[in-house]
């Protein structure tokens, strides 16, 4: 904790005056860069996507594996091109957020899932439990 | 032209709802007309109303919930009226009405009441507390509040204009999908909790950006005080929280309004998942009410125990984890759904370790106490109160978290005791020790202690007259929501419980004597020295009413408890800190923006809720036009002189070496 309470007091510091994600200043150039180099590396992981499902080169169980990574994929690039989550020292509450956010999406996610396969078993209704006996 | 509205649509057969909507009106108009003879409303408009300043905005908030506790509380006069009554026969209030009764006072003690009081006191004290001069979007703030009241102000038109739901305070369907709940009811809930959920989530972002942000040089995360700590962790909890609650009432509107079939009994619909959904809310909610109480006791106990907190790093460790662990339980408002075995001993085990931090707590506040010099103001009081009734209510919880039992509690007067226990002594007594110990910091003059005694001591027992009877009503088998009955050996405690509502009366009425009596005798308790209680935390360094930039010069914190080490260095050395140079600074100006934004989401509010799809119309488009006239506004702040943070400097500076002793030479 003590390395993100040295990054926060900048009052004095340069740049002091910024919005959390926001990066160092930048000419505009740089920006449209950056932002140029996230729209191509986004459309080129959509497009592969569409090609591993049409090309036929991969394994057809495989599929929806190579879909999840190269979704994966796609939330990187969104988060550090676009919403500029960096491993940077400013960066922590960034990081921190993120990571609570996808703690409670996973808890919320996964525990509704598993509650909600349980009622669906055990209150299954008369009908589907004499098909299911079959 | 007006949708579903009609002359039919005001309940003109039924006197209860007129007779207090024209007592209301009545009221209103007279505060207006009062308000505008005396000429104040400029003064209200530039001061308060469009007012950016996060002290102004947080008693508005608590102004507000008391305002609307009020409301919330005279429906509960009618329950338990009604109960004491309905032995054998109706009653007095038919069951569609009170079926509105017990919803409307649900909704309104959570989401009126118990919210907005403390996003009021995070939102007065924890910029103080911090050590900075405003939260991180001041104006956005305003916008928050606005819309709290808007929702607000759409439950009291269900008064009068149409009903509010009668499904209980989470409207389950399929009791609340259109076949069975026609009319607007539910449709005044979804629309209030919508619009004024925007509000509170943006209150969230902003309490949480603040804590994360902006403080005063020095003041790290393990030198923050605890209501500092507790509100970070609320603010993280309704910012993953309240997006659930805004999707299920979502889901919901589109069930009822365009056809869907979420949570509908046909075409594939799942009541079960709203249940599940609105309880992965629900439960951190509780939380998101319980834990700035929590740290309001925290400073309340540590101030007038004379003592720091006992064990605050693990304070702390136990804030985070019940801000975590809430979030791994919510199964258990539905143990008895049918998910099974292994899911309900997995969430009765995972509530039961929630008591383990809580305890901690517990302890903490007692060994805080433990060889202090303990002061029994009147929030010192309170929070006594809290920990004696408080334990007993976590007792009944954990008692409620193992499923067999729950099976048989569930749904009964023993689960209504139980909740009632744990938000009365622990959020609504919080609120009040909250409100006690930082009006003098808000006005200037300390609160009567006598009348604030008296208060303390009818609601405490008024609450174990209400809810004690309560619990044995439940063990005997009395569910809960009953408009009557017909079990004579259940009345005599239904008696019992009435004359505890009846205390608890007095107890508003001796609170609303003590804000009378302390307004009166404002002189004689005024408060000179910014520091009437011996505080220990930033907001006492300042003077009382902080000016509207807080501190001349932001401090410099050097540990925890930053104000205690200075003030007991400046009695020591005989003299001040050294004065420090002054700056100019820049501080946000006032905005119109929220109170004209709520404006429009009323009338948005109110047209979905009647199906006047014109004004919908216009109402989105005012909103909008609201925040682009904003967006595009030129001047945002306004310059504080050196000179003139200078000059409000000394005066506080002459009032703290006054209060520890010192010659006033000192200060020129």
């Amino acid at each position: 904790m003590s390395e993100t309470d040295d990054t926060l007091h900048q009052e004095d510091g340069a740049g002091a005056d910024r919005a959390p994600g926001e990066d160092e200043p930048q000419s505009i150039a740089e920006q449209v860069r950056g932002y140029g180099i996230g729209l191509g590396l986004a459309a080129v992981l959509t497009l592969a996507s569409f090609w591993a499902l049409a090309s036929g080169l991969i394994y057809g169980p495989a599929i929806p594996v190579a879909l999840i990574a190269l979704a994966v994929a796609q939330m990187g690039v969104h988060l550090v091109f676009f919403l500029h989550v960096t491993s940077g020292p400013d960066n922590t509450n960034n990081v921190l957020a993120l990571a609570f956010g996808v703690l409670i999406v996973a808890l919320v996610m996964v525990g509704t899932l598993w509650i909600m396969a349980h009622l669906d078993h055990n209150m299954m209704s008369m009908g589907d439990m004499i098909r299911m006996q079959r | 032209m007006f949708g579903k509205l009609s002359w039919q649509s005001i309940p003109w057969e039924e006197p209860i709802p007129l007779v207090a909507a024209s007592v209301v009106l009545l009221i209103g108009a007279g505060v207006l007309a009062w308000v505008w003879r005396r000429g104040y409303v400029p003064y209200l408009w530039r001061e308060w109303i469009t007012s950016v300043d996060h002290k102004r905005i947080g008693i508005m908030y608590c102004i507000f919930a008391m305002v609307m506790l009020l409301r919330g509380f005279s429906d509960a006069l009618l329950m338990r009226s009604q109960q004491a009554m309905a032995m054998g026969n109706e009653g007095y209030l038919p069951p569609d009405h009170y079926d509105q009764v017990f919803t409307a006072h649900g909704v309104i003690m959570i989401f009126f009441v118990a919210m907005p009081f403390m996003i009021g006191l995070m939102n007065f004290a924890v910029p103080l507390q911090l050590g900075v001069r405003d939260v991180a979007f001041p104006t956005l703030n305003n916008v928050s509040f606005w819309l709290t009241a808007s929702g607000a102000l759409l439950i009291n038109i269900s008064l009068v204009v149409g009903e509010f739901a009668k499904t209980g305070w989470v409207v389950y369907p399929p009791l609340s999908e259109i076949r069975f709940s026609p009319g607007v009811g539910v449709d005044y809930y979804l629309w209030a909790l919508q619009i004024s959920g925007v509000g509170t989530l943006l209150s969230g972002v902003n309490l949480v950006t603040t804590i994360l942000k902006m403080r005063a040089p020095g003041m790290g995360y393990t030198r923050m005080p605890m209501f500092c700590w507790t509100t970070l962790a609320t603010n993280l909890l309704i910012v993953a929280a309240f997006p659930i609650l805004t999707a299920t009432l979502a889901m919901l509107t589109l069930d009822r309004y365009l056809g869907f079939h979420f949570f509908t009994n046909e075409l594939g619909g799942n009541a079960m998942m709203f249940v599940n959904l609105i309880w992965a809310w629900g439960h951190p909610e509780v939380y998101i009410l319980v834990l700035p109480a929590f740290g309001v006791f925290s400073e309340v106990v540590s101030t007038f125990s004379g003592k720091p907190l006992f064990g605050y790093r693990s304070m702390i460790v136990a804030t985070m984890v019940i801000c975590l662990l809430s979030f791994m339980v919510w199964l258990h408002h539905f143990f008895t759904m049918g998910a099974g075995a292994d899911v309900n001993g997995f969430f009765g085990v995972a509530t039961m370790i929630i008591a383990v931090p809580t305890g901690v707590k517990v302890f903490n506040w007692i060994f805080t106490m433990y060889g202090g010099r303990i002061r029994f103001t009147t929030p010192m009081l309170y929070s006594v109160g809290f920990m004696c009734s408080f334990v007993i209510g976590g007792m009944t919880g954990v008692l409620l978290a193992v499923p067999p039992a729950d099976f048989v509690l569930h749904n009964s007067l023993f689960l209504v005791a139980h909740f009632h226990n744990i938000v009365i002594p622990a959020v609504l007594f919080g609120a009040f020790a909250g409100y006690q110990y930082w009006f003098p910091k808000a006005f200037g003059f300390t609160l009567d202690e006598k009348w604030g005694k008296r208060g303390f001591w009818c609601w405490i027992t008024g609450f174990y007259l209400a809810f004690m009877p309560l619990y044995i009503l439940g063990l005997q088998g009395m569910t809960r929501r009953l408009q009557h009955y017909d079990v004579p050996e259940w009345q005599m405690y239904l008696w019992v419980a009435g004359i505890g509502a009846l205390f608890i009366a007095a107890g508003i009425a001796c609170q609303i004597i003590q804000l009378f009596v302390s307004i009166r005798n404002r002189e004689a308790l005024k408060d000179t020295t910014g520091d009437p209680w011996d505080g220990r935390s930033l907001e006492w360094v300042t003077t009382s009413p902080p000016p509207a930039f807080n501190f001349a010069v932001l401090p410099n914190v050097q540990g925890e408890e930053a104000y205690w080490s200075v003030k007991a260095e400046a009695k020591e050395k005989g003299e001040l800190s050294k004065r420090p140079k002054y700056e100019a600074f820049e501080m946000p100006r006032n905005s119109p923006t929220g109170i004209v934004t709520a404006f429009f989401s009323t009338a948005i509010g109110f047209a979905l809720i009647w199906h006047i799809w014109w004004l919908a119309i216009v109402g989105f488009f005012g909103a909008w036009a609201t925040f682009v006239v904003f967006a595009w506004r030129d001047e945002t702040e306004y310059e504080v002189s050196a000179e003139e943070a200078r000059r409000l400097d000394d005066e506080r500076r002459r009032a703290k070496a006054a209060m520890v002793g010192l010659p006033q030479d000192q200060i020129a």
